[in-house]
């Protein structure tokens, strides 16, 4: 049994933006694309702390508390874009709202 | 007090009552709304819509206004205002070495370049400037003091009128600017009177607005007096081309430095200037050509016929060419067109004025006839003369109109002859005063009027310039005038009485207020002669003659005595005299045989001579003829040439390049549409069938563009890793 290590972590961090990416793209609920964009920057989160750890460097956690910062505004104005959306079209539905055309 | 410094105030006193008048009068004389209203349709006896009982009826819708007497104040009180300066100022003239006084308040209209007919450069100014001296001041008396009597008069005789303000506010307007045309320095300032005095006529005139008459005859008035006024600035217009100023003073003085010789043959451009300023004469005086006005300006209330179409106004031609008398002297031929048009205006009025029935206009034929008289004497060159009987006239002419006024004002407002006679006794002061006009303007010796026109006569025969010819004509118009005015005189006052009975009862004899102006200009009418007597009365000394010493700077030495006093005798002056008092007797006793002893005569010589009556009742069919030649010949014919050229020459003119435009304009729409607008449209049809492919990329949806970013990142991502 290997300790794990750096790889797994890295796997895992791949995987969740996988799964973070193909939500983004996939799913038409806002709530679930804004949880998805979550996947997506935890995946970093991981692959910042994993690398930090690996080569014994602070500055990983530190950047990992920023992204974490980062995701929490974003999910409040993400969040807050939403219900005024909600409010205007009635709908949460994200290829229902397709006025940024020509 | 040095008046002759403060002669700007003389006609300054009239307009502040004008414009006190025009501004506030209705606050002193409140107007019933009614009457104005109902005006147009009532207008029945009253044929001057005066007074008398037509009126009488309706004095209680009229409430006596408390403040009326302001304006009984205020008006003549301006006026005697100006007449007492007015001989405090000639007073103090008087005493002047040459009787001129100058003075110039400002420059009205300054310093416009132009360039004269000689090519010489000048400078085109007017003044405000007044200028007394003998010739001004005569006119400033005759002006404010009759004006004065005359604005007495009117208290009485417009005291139930309506709009009795505004009459006083006109007739103060008028005042000022027949003062305004009398002191003026020059022509330019002249003529701002000779309109303003226009425009109070055709006020005055048109005062009774609802009677369409009255309107009619102010249109008139002001159409005809436009004509003569075009004569005259074009005559002034020439004379400053010609001479390079319009003030009196420098005019005289170059007309008089020999700088331009007499025309004595031939037309010059001296001449040109004297006729087309005797042509503006002609409209303000009422002479053939345009008299026609002034019998319809009868129309106006009496004391206006009085004060402006017998005393003033119309005398502000003779005045006018009397001031001009310099250039008239340079210029023989047009003076001779000056006696002609004179004596041929005196007879023809004269002609007419037998056969009138209406009182008034009897009158105003009367004076365009006197006013023929005064060119006549100007015509001669006898200058001095012909303000003489202004003068004169003035008197006896004003005081037969306010007679008359007062007769119509008895009767109730009848003007026509043949309802009247018999008055003699029923209004006794008109009576006498209106006698002594009578025998005054008919030339009986001793009267103002013999003197003034037996003076006329003899200048005319004895003057180089005048003729046996005139001179018969001026005697044949002496004997038809004494006639017509004793014809007046007994159809009026003697005889049988023809009043209709109910006029008869109301038949009164005017209040004081008219009676006292009448009774003073009688007694001018019976003195003002004697400022002018005879040379041949050599019982008088040359000193006694006032009027023509006083007058004598005014006009060249030439002009003032055109006699040479040894050319003809004494004797023949005697002769002619007694010829002209013959025919005045001969005149009046034919009147009196006529109208008042065998009153069947003038009815038989009507049948007899019917054509001969139709034409002289008929004023020569003057109006007539002009309405075909004017009225309807040049104006309605030529307006319908006009209207044919404008519909075919110009409007197809414009019609044709309307046609043009619009199609070049269609040719020009059809470029634009498929030429310009084709090419942008094109432009951006072609550039949006370019874009359409990027088009159906842009779908609006967040998650495709998401969808494209992670391809486009997988593309760079897969290059990298599979190089």
């Amino acid at each position: 049994m290997h300790p794990i290590g750096t790889v797994h972590y890295l796997a895992l961090s791949a995987a969740l933006l996988l799964i973070g990416t193909v939500g983004v793209l996939t799913r038409r609920n806002i709530v679930i694309i804004l949880m998805s964009i979550e996947l997506i920057l935890n995946a970093v989160n991981l692959n910042l702390i994993a690398f930090g750890h690996a080569l014994h460097n602070i500055d990983g956690q530190i950047f990992a508390i920023f992204v974490i910062t980062d995701a929490v505004a974003e999910a409040a104005v993400g969040l807050g874009i939403l219900i005024a959306l909600f409010r205007n079209k009635e709908t949460v539905l994200a290829d229902e709202i397709d006025l940024l055309k020509w | 007090m040095n008046f002759l410094d403060q002669i700007w105030l003389i006609p300054l006193f009239p307009l502040l009552g004008a414009l006190l008048m025009l501004l506030f009068g209705k606050m002193l004389d409140p107007q019933p709304v009614s009457e104005v209203a109902i005006a147009p349709g009532v207008e029945p006896v009253s044929e001057h819509g005066g007074t008398g009982f037509s009126r009488s009826e309706s004095h209680h819708h009229h409430p006596h206004s408390p403040l009326k007497f302001l304006i009984n104040l205020i008006c003549p009180g301006m006026v005697l205002l100006s007449f007492i300066f007015s001989v405090g100022a000639v007073w103090q003239l008087s005493g002047l070495p040459h009787r001129v006084h100058q003075i110039i308040q400002f420059t009205w209209i300054a310093g416009l370049p132009f360039h004269m007919a000689n090519g010489q450069l000048a400078t085109f100014t007017v003044d405000w400037g007044f200028l007394l001296d003998p010739l001004s001041s005569v006119m400033i008396l005759v002006v404010t003091g009759i004006g004065f009597l005359i604005h007495v008069y009117s208290i009485g005789y417009m005291a139930h009128d309506n709009g009795y303000y505004r009459f006083f506010g006109y007739m103060n307007l008028f005042v000022f600017f027949m003062l305004m045309l009398v002191l003026a320095n020059n022509y330019g300032l002249l003529f701002v009177g000779w309109e303003g005095v226009g425009l109070c006529s055709y006020l005055l005139i048109g005062f009774y607005f609802h009677k369409k008459s009255a309107c009619d005859a102010g249109k008139k008035a002001f159409v005809v007096n436009r004509v003569g006024d075009a004569g005259f600035v074009l005559g002034m217009l020439l004379m400053l081309s010609v001479l390079g100023t319009l003030r009196f003073t420098d005019v005289n003085a170059i007309l008089r430095s020999g700088r331009f010789p007499a025309e004595t043959a031939g037309f010059g451009v001296l001449s040109a200037i004297a006729l087309l300023m005797f042509f503006g004469a002609t409209g303000k005086s009422a002479q053939i050509p345009l008299y026609v006005w002034l019998p319809d300006a009868m129309e106006g209330p009496t004391p206006v016929s009085a004060l402006i179409h017998a005393a003033t106004m119309v005398t502000a031609g003779v005045y006018m060419v009397a001031r001009s008398s310099a250039l008239f002297t340079l210029t023989p031929s047009t003076s001779t067109v000056v006696a002609s048009i004179g004596a041929f205006t005196a007879i023809l009025a004269a002609t007419i004025a037998l056969v009138q029935n209406d009182i008034k206009r009897v009158l105003a034929y009367s004076t365009v006839s006197q006013l023929g008289y005064m060119f006549l004497a100007l015509g001669v060159g006898a200058y001095w003369v012909a303000i003489f009987h202004l003068f004169t006239h003035a008197f006896f002419k004003a005081l037969l109109f306010l007679g008359s006024g007062s007769v119509i004002h008895a009767m109730g407002g009848e003007q026509d002859m043949r309802r009247m006679g018999g008055l003699k006794n029923k209004i006794p002061i008109t009576h006498w005063t209106m006698l002594v006009a009578s025998i005054a303007i008919a030339g009986i010796p001793g009267l103002a009027g013999f003197f003034s026109k037996d003076e006329i006569l003899w200048q005319t025969y004895s003057s180089p310039q005048g003729s046996t010819l005139l001179w018969f004509i001026g005697l044949a118009t002496a004997g038809l005038t004494a006639f017509y005015m004793w014809r007046l005189m007994s159809m009026t006052f003697y005889g049988q009485s023809r009043v209709a009975p109910e006029v008869e009862r109301h038949i009164h004899e005017s209040p004081a207020s008219m009676t006292v102006p009448l009774t003073a200009l009688a007694i001018g009418s019976v003195l003002a002669g004697w400022l002018g007597t005879p040379r041949a009365w050599t019982i008088f000394s040359d000193a006694w003659r006032g009027f023509p010493n006083w007058l004598a700077p005014v006009f060249s030495s030439a002009a003032v005595e055109a006699v040479k006093e040894g050319e003809h005798a004494a004797s023949t002056e005697w002769i002619l005299m007694g010829l002209s008092v013959a025919i005045a007797i001969i005149g009046i006793s034919l009147a009196h045989y006529f109208y008042c002893v065998r009153t069947e005569i003038p009815d038989r010589l009507h049948a007899r001579l019917k054509p001969l009556h139709m034409l002289l009742y008929n004023k020569w069919y003057v109006d007539e003829l002009y309405d075909f030649l004017f009225v309807n010949g040049l104006g309605k014919g030529g307006g319908r040439v006009l209207g044919e050229f404008d519909r075919t020459i110009v409007d197809g003119g414009v019609n044709g390049a309307g046609w043009l435009t619009r199609a070049a304009s269609r040719i020009s729409m059809w470029w634009d549409t498929w030429i310009i607008d084709g090419a942008v449209r094109f432009g951006s049809f072609s550039v949006k069938m370019l874009s359409y492919p990027v088009c159906i990329l842009q779908t609006g949806r967040v998650q495709a563009y998401a969808f494209f970013i992670v391809v486009g990142a997988l593309a760079f991502l897969g290059y990298y890793i599979a190089r």
